[in-house]
């Protein structure tokens, strides 16, 4: 039984291994000197842990009486998580080595806490959501205050642990409501005690403050306060990472907490995530026209972002699963894209993150300029680009599982929400002439810049296939 | 009378948290903490949980409550002003501590478990085995993966102590051990015959 059991976990064990394997051979020979190859190999073994995830089988495994799913749905997530989390890790070595703050644990960190995300997205006990999660949070909070020496950077990493404790202490309340109320721990137990008779008062209470914590962690409003000031504070590249991965791996754990544990009682909980996804989505795109440092306005971004996501989820539908899982995918190749163009700002080996510093900058870097644009007008969903499809795809999901106000009230988020993405490109193209930001910059950085933005134009014809895998995936954990 | 015991472990908790929050000396704060948790630990003695008593007693009087008290000694805080802080605060806090508070009546109130919960529930001391036995049967089979997933976390807890404390001064002298044990006497040291009387 351990056997069949640890085969279902294997890609999680040979990263978690591979990490302390690493960790080891750092402090033993040549500490930070290792770092860029350490980077490099973390990367590889992630991309090919992800191609192996995708193809290793096609059914549902279960190990651990319960507690570790493997099916469609979280391998869909695994491959989004690794992939990102792989992309991330190769964008920041040049940037980190130039900054001096490139540690051979950066990588080891950002394994382990992939790790982390890789158990919540297949979690299916309350216990293994609460490990999963902060395994992964602790690996985050360290890497926010990297740059130990920077004020801002200690603060991010110190904030981000104090609020996200109080987070998990909220999640951990109402797992123990949960537990009291239906006895049991497993997703799948509590599926059936809630089966039995009407969903009841402590039950709900419990579903509530479980919801208030994952909220907390995809920097959903109310509970978004945090984000701005992390992402500020945090390197620009584990800022990066911040926005992609642990997104990712969060809204599919709420996914599966929803769907798997208290699949019941949809009408339940939609009603409060519909009002959660309004919040972000309005406060994303208000919030962010006040924003100079492109570093909070993504922050921004991602919390408006996360609020058409969630609109999917509102839903309770496979059609709103499967939206929700596009609309990450795509909204992660956005951001590795927009992030490797950040990552290339900088100002006489400086990095600067002003917004007006890139006034005019298309007739000096004409193809960066072009990419960015790309890329923006897909974050604010303008037509032709992929990000386009991504929004209508959570409208459709809204609009057909009957909240057409959510879908309404989405669309007119998202033309205040573009605004700010406008800006930039105004700011690109029409701006004054002013200091000019460096030429140039790393080849690894303008491939991942070219590759997003092509990705946004040439994946509008099939979606690269992704829209398949969603679709089954949403079908093993909404039936 | 184990209810008197109940209400009187109960009574210490509440009292005990409360008044680690507004006591006006921190040293005074941690040790109305470790009221709380022995506290905590007689309820769990109740519910026949004898070893997590135990460890409560242990590893959060004896190891965490000390350690809270050296952090709060050597910590350079003026709480008097932070307590000013808080105090601007208070009115909104305690109007949402209220509302919370009557919303968690109300969710007691109507509470109610599922009927099959009882059954489905772990027993605390099966009937065959000492409670410390089922608990470890549970945590190294059951649990196995949990149980390792924590391990990891302490790993990542480590690493990050490390990072970001650990700094490797270059400007102070270390002890090189092997430097120590090859030196030679021939190259160190120089040998002069000092004549009586007369100086170097």
């Amino acid at each position: 039984m351990i056997q069949a059991d640890l085969t279902v976990i294997l890609p999680e064990i040979v990263l978690a291994v591979s990490a302390m394997l690493a960790l080891l051979v750092g402090v033993y020979t040549t500490k930070d000197k290792l770092a860029p190859v350490l980077v490099w190999l973390t990367a590889a073994l992630m991309a090919v842990l992800a191609v192996w995830i995708a193809t290793r089988s096609s059914g549902t495994a279960i190990a651990f009486g319960g507690m570790f799913v493997d099916d469609a749905f979280s391998r869909f997530a695994k491959v989004a998580i690794l992939l990102s989390a792989a992309a991330v890790l190769v964008m920041s070595q040049d940037y980190m080595a130039r900054r001096q703050i490139l540690h051979f644990e950066y990588p080891v960190l950002v394994s382990l806490a992939a790790v982390g995300m890789m158990v919540m997205v297949s979690a299916g006990d309350l216990i293994a959501l609460y490990m999963g999660l902060e395994l992964q949070s602790l690996a985050l909070y360290v890497v926010a205050s990297l740059r130990r020496d920077s004020a801002r950077s200690t603060e991010a990493g110190l904030k981000y642990f104090v609020l996200g404790a109080l987070s998990s202490g909220l999640l951990l309340y109402g797992a123990s409501l949960v537990y009291g109320y239906a006895g049991t721990t497993l997703f799948s137990g509590i599926v059936q005690v809630a089966q039995h008779g009407e969903v009841s008062l402590g039950l709900l209470f419990g579903l509530i403050f479980l919801i208030s914590g994952l909220a907390f962690k995809v920097s959903a409003v109310p509970f978004h306060m945090w984000t701005p000031d992390v992402y500020e504070g945090s390197p620009t590249p584990v800022t990066a990472f911040f926005a992609t991965a642990p997104k990712v791996a969060a809204m599919a754990l709420f996914a599966r907490l929803l769907f798997d544990a208290f699949g019941n009682a949809v009408a339940d909980w939609s009603q409060v995530i519909a009002f959660l996804s309004l919040l972000s989505m309005f406060l994303g795109g208000v919030a962010a026209i006040g924003q100079r440092d492109i570093k909070r306005l993504m922050a921004y971004s991602s919390i408006a972002h996360m609020g058409y996501a969630m609109m999917g989820l509102a839903a309770g539908t496979a059609l709103g699963v499967q939206a929700m899982l596009v609309y990450m995918a795509i909204y992660v190749t956005m951001n590795v894209g927009t992030f490797a163009f950040i990552l290339m700002m900088s100002r006489d080996g400086r990095p600067v993150t002003d917004i007006t510093a890139l006034n005019m900058y298309a007739k000096r870097e004409p193809g960066k300029a072009l990419a960015m644009l790309v890329l923006l007008f897909s974050l604010a969903g303008v037509p032709p680009m992929l990000g386009f499809f991504a929004k209508l795809y959570v409208l459709r999901a809204a609009y057909e599982a009957g909240l057409i106000w959510l879908a309404v009230a989405g669309v007119v988020a998202s033309v205040i929400g573009a605004f700010y993405y406008l800006r930039i490109v105004y700011y690109m193209y029409f701006g004054e002439e002013g200091e000019e930001l460096d030429r140039g910059g790393s080849k690894v950085l303008w491939g991942f810049l070219m590759a997003s933005a092509a990705v946004m134009i040439l994946g509008i014809v099939n979606m690269f296939g992704v829209e398949g895998a969603a679709a089954a995936a949403a079908l093993v954990l909404v039936n | 009378m184990s209810v008197f015991a109940f209400y009187l472990f109960a009574l210490g908790v509440i009292t005990g948290g409360l008044f680690t929050v507004i006591a006006r000396q921190p040293v005074h704060s941690v040790l109305w903490l470790i009221l709380s948790f022995i506290s905590a630990a007689g309820l769990f003695v109740l519910l026949g949980a004898e070893f997590v008593a135990m460890l409560l007693v242990i590893v959060y009087v004896g190891a965490v409550a000390v350690l809270f008290l050296f952090v709060v000694m050597m910590l350079d805080v003026d709480f008097a002003e932070l307590k000013a802080e808080m105090a601007k605060y208070m009115p909104l806090a305690l109007l949402i501590g209220l509302v919370i508070l009557m919303q968690l009546v109300m969710a007691f109130g109507a509470w109610e478990s599922a009927h099959v919960a009882s059954e489905l529930r772990a027993q605390v001391t099966p009937l065959d085995r000492h409670n410390t036995e089922a608990l470890g049967l549970i945590l190294y089979d059951q649990y196995f993966l949990i149980f390792q997933l924590a391990g990891l976390i302490l790993l990542v807890a480590m690493i990050g102590a490390i990072l970001l404390t650990l700094r490797h001064r270059q400007d102070i002298k270390r002890q090189d051990v092997l430097a120590q044990m090859y030196r030679d006497p021939a190259k160190t040291m120089e040998l002069k015959d000092v004549k009586p009387g007369q100086g170097l």
